[in-house]
């Protein structure tokens, strides 16, 4: 049982039916449901197309270099769903997964389905991860997430504070300043990262140089890794970079993070100085990394090297701002997302509600496996590139861990009746977030 | 990444043991810090630092220490210890060049020097009801590091900069806290 119909869970799909594994794929709305509603507007992937390709499907399309909107995304998925045959139920939403009899009973809208084996490939941003403060927002201004915002026109005229500066954050920035609106930018812990660098593409460099495929197990604080801030990037038609410096430069005001919001006031962090050079270094030590591989590997480069400026911020940045008196109607959260398994019965969350797994193998709970959230195996892996290595290898574990349960390829997933379904209601809510 | 040569007297192998553990058990993650004061005579009060709770349990110090908050002689006072915003100066950089010795020993870079100077600008019209727009606290502080190690500009500069990525009291500057005083 596949949950979840974009890339990963379709990649999944496409490596089990090379195995000629029994499966069904559960989509709540169609094939790469939150490319198509869930995304701003003026969203493109981060990766150039090269890097998007699935399994047994190598991008073929006339701008290798260029960045997929969000629509071009559900539409080459759309096209691999078909070209697969994968075997996609659309309009089914999960209700719960629940242990049963060694296996798992996964409850949805339409009816339950028993699953020796079930893949939770239903995406690593299901909901906006929104920061305690977001709670202290005063009647009267807008409060949106980076999930719900659609595009600058469509917000109040008024000034706009936005929280983050992650890819997101900044993307939305640049954007929103470029309607016209004032906007201020608190930014947190961020990575900056030039869009291309001597000549390539900045992620031609992370794939060439090994970065993308450093592994989970490789990298030494895992948990932390998981939770660093998409870089500051915009795939754009120009390959502009995007990054505090520039945002200043449209106007943007930059401020620390955000720390509380009390009777209306915003207080931001006096530690902006130091975010923004760990950036600055951290880039510096990037590209240090990329020059001597490519000294190395005699790679065939054809910028020189260079260093890009410190980041300049104010040296008193400002600390508090009252938001109406500075005009701000709306604050738009970019602080990143969260998977949603607030369905899952199975008790495998940690006391954060994070889902534990060893590359996408949920180990305390056997034949359950998690596919398309950052870094979930390598690097790669936050990416729709990485779908391919993933499935094949988290593939091959299924495929051994059904061997082992006896009723393998046929049989491995089947309906059950629907008065069965009907019968089972929320007692086993009980173990939810255990 | 810590070679065997490298020695700051801090035992980093203790500290990421102790990560990994309270993230297991992240209630005994919680801890709670204490200090009593006793005011003297006049701005002269001590504060004694011995009790604290952490790992679960009632937790204490090898023994008590005790500071002193005073204020100087230009303030009409008798200057008998540090301005107690001198001491949280000093607080900062205590932290931080525990921060410093930390993730230095966890880079494998050995120290052979950490100095640190902070100032605090403070306008005093703020605390003395002179001017309703000067806030009480520091408009402004700095720290200047002057380290010398076996290490680069740039190792340095990221030493620096971790240490305050990590640094308590660094944080409980530059954000705000609730803080709430009551009477007993």
């Amino acid at each position: 049982m596949i949950i979840g119909a974009g890339h990963s869970g379709l990649a999944m799909s496409r490596r089990l039916t090379e195995r000629s594994i029994d499966h069904v794929v559960l989509e709540r709305g169609g094939v790469a449901n939150s490319w198509r509603a869930d995304r701003w507007h003026s969203l493109r992937l981060l990766t150039p197309n090269w890097q998007t390709s699935l399994p047994g499907q190598a991008y073929d399309g006339t701008d290798p270099d260029g960045y997929m909107t969000s629509h071009e995304v559900a539409d080459h998925l759309e096209t691999y769903a078909r070209g697969i045959e994968a075997p996609v139920h659309t309009g089914v939403t999960v209700t719960s997964v629940s242990p049963r009899d060694g296996g798992y009973r996964v409850s949805t809208d339409q009816g339950a389905w028993d699953a020796v084996s079930v893949v939770l490939a239903n995406g690593g941003s299901g909901v906006a991860n929104l920061p305690p403060v977001a709670e202290g927002v005063p009647a009267g201004i807008l409060s949106l997430s980076s999930k719900t915002y659609r595009s600058p026109d469509l917000l109040p005229s008024g000034g706009v504070l936005i929280v983050g500066a992650s890819a997101s954050g900044a993307q939305l920035a640049d954007e929103i300043a470029a309607s016209g609106r004032e906007v201020t930018v608190a930014a947190g812990e961020h990575v900056r990262l030039p869009r291309s660098y001597r000549g390539r593409d900045i992620f031609w460099w992370m794939d060439a140089a090994g970065i993308l495929d450093e592994r989970f197990d490789e990298i030494e604080d895992i948990i932390r890794a998981r939770h660093v801030p998409s870089p500051q990037l915009v795939g754009s038609a120009d390959g502009r970079t995007v990054d505090l410096g520039s945002l200043r430069d449209r106007g943007v005001r930059v401020t620390g993070r955000l720390g509380r919001i009390q009777d209306g006031v915003a207080q931001f962090s006096g530690g902006l100085a130091n975010t923004v050079r760990l950036a600055d270094l951290k880039l510096d030590r990037l590209l240090d990394r990329f020059d001597a591989w490519a000294q190395e590997s005699d790679a065939d480069v054809p910028g020189d090297v260079e260093r890009f400026a410190p980041t300049v911020v104010d040296p008193a940045p400002v600390l508090e701002l009252d938001l109406a008196a500075a005009g701000i109607e709306t604050i738009l959260w970019a602080t990143g997302y969260r998977p949603d398994y607030s369905w899952l019965e199975v008790p495998v969350l940690d006391y954060k509600g994070r889902l534990p797994h060893e590359g996408g193998v949920v180990t305390k709970s056997p034949g359950l496996y998690v596919m398309g959230t950052s870094l979930l195996r390598r690097r790669r892996s936050t990416y729709i590139g990485g779908s391919g290595q993933d499935s094949e290898e988290l593939a091959e574990h299924l495929e051994a861990h059904l061997a082992g349960s006896g009723p393998v390829r046929s049989g491995s997933v089947r309906k059950v009746a629907e008065v069965e379904f009907a019968g089972h209601d929320g007692a086993s809510d009980l173990l939810h977030g255990a | 990444m810590t070679t065997a040569t490298v020695n700051n007297g801090v035992n980093t192998e203790a500290l990421l043991g102790a990560r990994d553990a309270l993230r297991e058990a992240p209630a005994a993650a919680q801890f709670t810090w204490k200090a009593t004061s006793e005011w003297v005579d006049g701005t002269y009060s001590r504060q004694t630092i011995e009790h604290f709770q952490g790992l679960g349990a009632e937790q204490k110090h090898v023994k008590a220490f005790v500071l002193e908050g005073d204020h100087p002689e230009v303030f009409a006072s008798e200057d008998r210890g540090p301005t107690p915003v001198e001491t949280v100066l000093a607080a900062l950089a205590g932290c931080l060049t525990a921060g410093v010795a930390a993730v230095a020993q966890n880079r494998g870079i050995q120290l052979k020097s950490v100095k640190a100077t902070v100032e605090g600008d403070h306008d005093i019209l703020g605390i003395l009801g002179g001017d309703p727009e000067v806030r009480n606290g520091f408009n402004d502080v700095r720290v200047t590091f002057d380290i010398d190690a076996d290490a680069s500009k740039e190792e340095i500069a990221a030493l620096v900069a971790q240490s305050q990525k990590r640094s308590a009291v660094f944080d409980a500057l530059t954000n705000p806290t609730n803080v709430t005083v009551s009477v007993a």
